[in-house]
């Protein structure tokens, strides 16, 4: 109890700020769990899709990698690059945790890695305190989890009318993501046009390419385009990547 | 053949808990080179924009409605709305569209 007593602030202020993340996780995991029911997944399966996918495009395109039927080495590809700005996050963690931090806080700290969980955490003074992660984590993951499985569940016994509006709950939150960097960078605004006209482009002209295939293309493509192009000032700072 | 939903969910698991916990515990020092910098640094926005768009017009029953709410959710997000409000506005745009738009 000792142990609870020392890390207790930490953990109630994670806690405290994984509220507002965990009752927007539960709405966007809800749409998520409807397109998770599409694809054949049971509310047990959408449960651990979310436990262990904790992120909200990735998922969408490990479901489309599920509905199309595609290879394992596809799915591991997908999961690669849609999750591929976790990576970056990653990176920019290690930076902030007190290099004498044990492996097993690393471990734990990595596992929930979100646009909004990293935000949060990055918002705190250095050397970040793992416990603060954990409190927001304790909130926010099962909110998502169990918001997928309510969603497989409850997406059949809503009205098509409200499944067809809630599903779009998971682009606006893309959107969300996408247009506030855009705003600040002109960069971005125009990748993510391009990206709009080219993913539009293929689906109609390549049409036996899956979803996930197209995203892996055109995201390997298009990123390539614009780091080529537009390379990033070297004193770029990483939390320039996050902005929820 | 017929891939089980499990072994879909297991591969997906292990890459993204590698994606996330390899820097973190293997690397402390930050990327220098500058194109793989530049590169992630587009990822998410890229991929983000190709998985929106066109299936935000494919999942709702009229497409009109999927493209209105691309619109509505643009534009409030440029005004500066947050995560769940933009998300709770597209759901309403679609609500009120379709119920013009789409018989029952």
């Amino acid at each position: 109890m000792r142990f609870l007593q020392e890390h207790r602030r930490s953990l109630r202020l994670g806690a405290r700020d994984g509220v507002p993340i965990g009752l927007g996780y539960f709405a966007v995991a809800f749409s998520l769990g409807i397109a998770a029911r599409n694809a054949g997944l049971t509310a047990i399966q959408g449960f651990f899709l979310s436990f262990f996918g904790m992120a909200s495009a990735g998922e969408y395109a490990a479901i489309t990698v599920i509905a199309a039927n595609a290879s394992y080495l596809e799915m591991a590809l997908v999961t690669l690059i849609t999750n591929a700005r976790y990576l970056l996050m990653s990176f920019a963690l290690s930076q902030r945790m007190d290099p004498a931090a044990p492996l097993r806080h690393r471990l734990f700290v990595g596992y929930s890695i979100t646009d909004e969980l990293f935000g949060i955490a990055v918002a705190r003074p250095v050397p970040l305190d793992p416990w603060y992660c954990y409190g927001s984590y304790l909130v926010a993951i099962p909110c998502w989890a169990s918001g997928t499985a309510v969603g497989v569940i409850a997406g059949n016994l809503l009205p098509a009318r409200v499944v067809s509006a809630l599903s779009v709950a998971l682009f606006g939150m893309f959107i969300a993501v996408v247009v506030p960097p855009a705003k600040r960078d002109k960069v971005i605004g125009l990748f993510a046009l391009l990206s709009f006209g080219a993913s539009f482009a293929a689906s109609r002209l390549l049409p036996m390419l899956s979803g996930g295939t197209r995203t892996i293309l055109l995201t390997l493509l298009l990123s390539g385009l614009a780091a080529t192009l537009f390379p990033v000032p070297d004193d770029t700072e990483t939390q320039k990547e996050v902005d929820v | 053949m017929k891939h089980q939903i499990w072994l879909y969910l297991a591969v997906m698991a292990a890459v993204c808990y590698a994606i996330r916990v390899l820097p973190l515990t293997l690397l402390r020092k930050r990327i220098r080179n500058r194109f793989l910098r530049s590169f992630l640094y587009y990822v998410p926005y890229v991929t983000l924009s190709v998985m929106t768009f066109p299936s935000i017009i494919e999942a709702t029953r009229s497409p009109v409605a999927g493209g209105a709410a691309l619109g509505f959710g643009i534009l409030l997000a440029w005004m500066g709305a947050g995560l769940f409000p933009v998300a709770a506005s597209c759901c309403a745009v679609v609500f009120v569209l379709e119920w013009f738009l789409v018989s029952a």
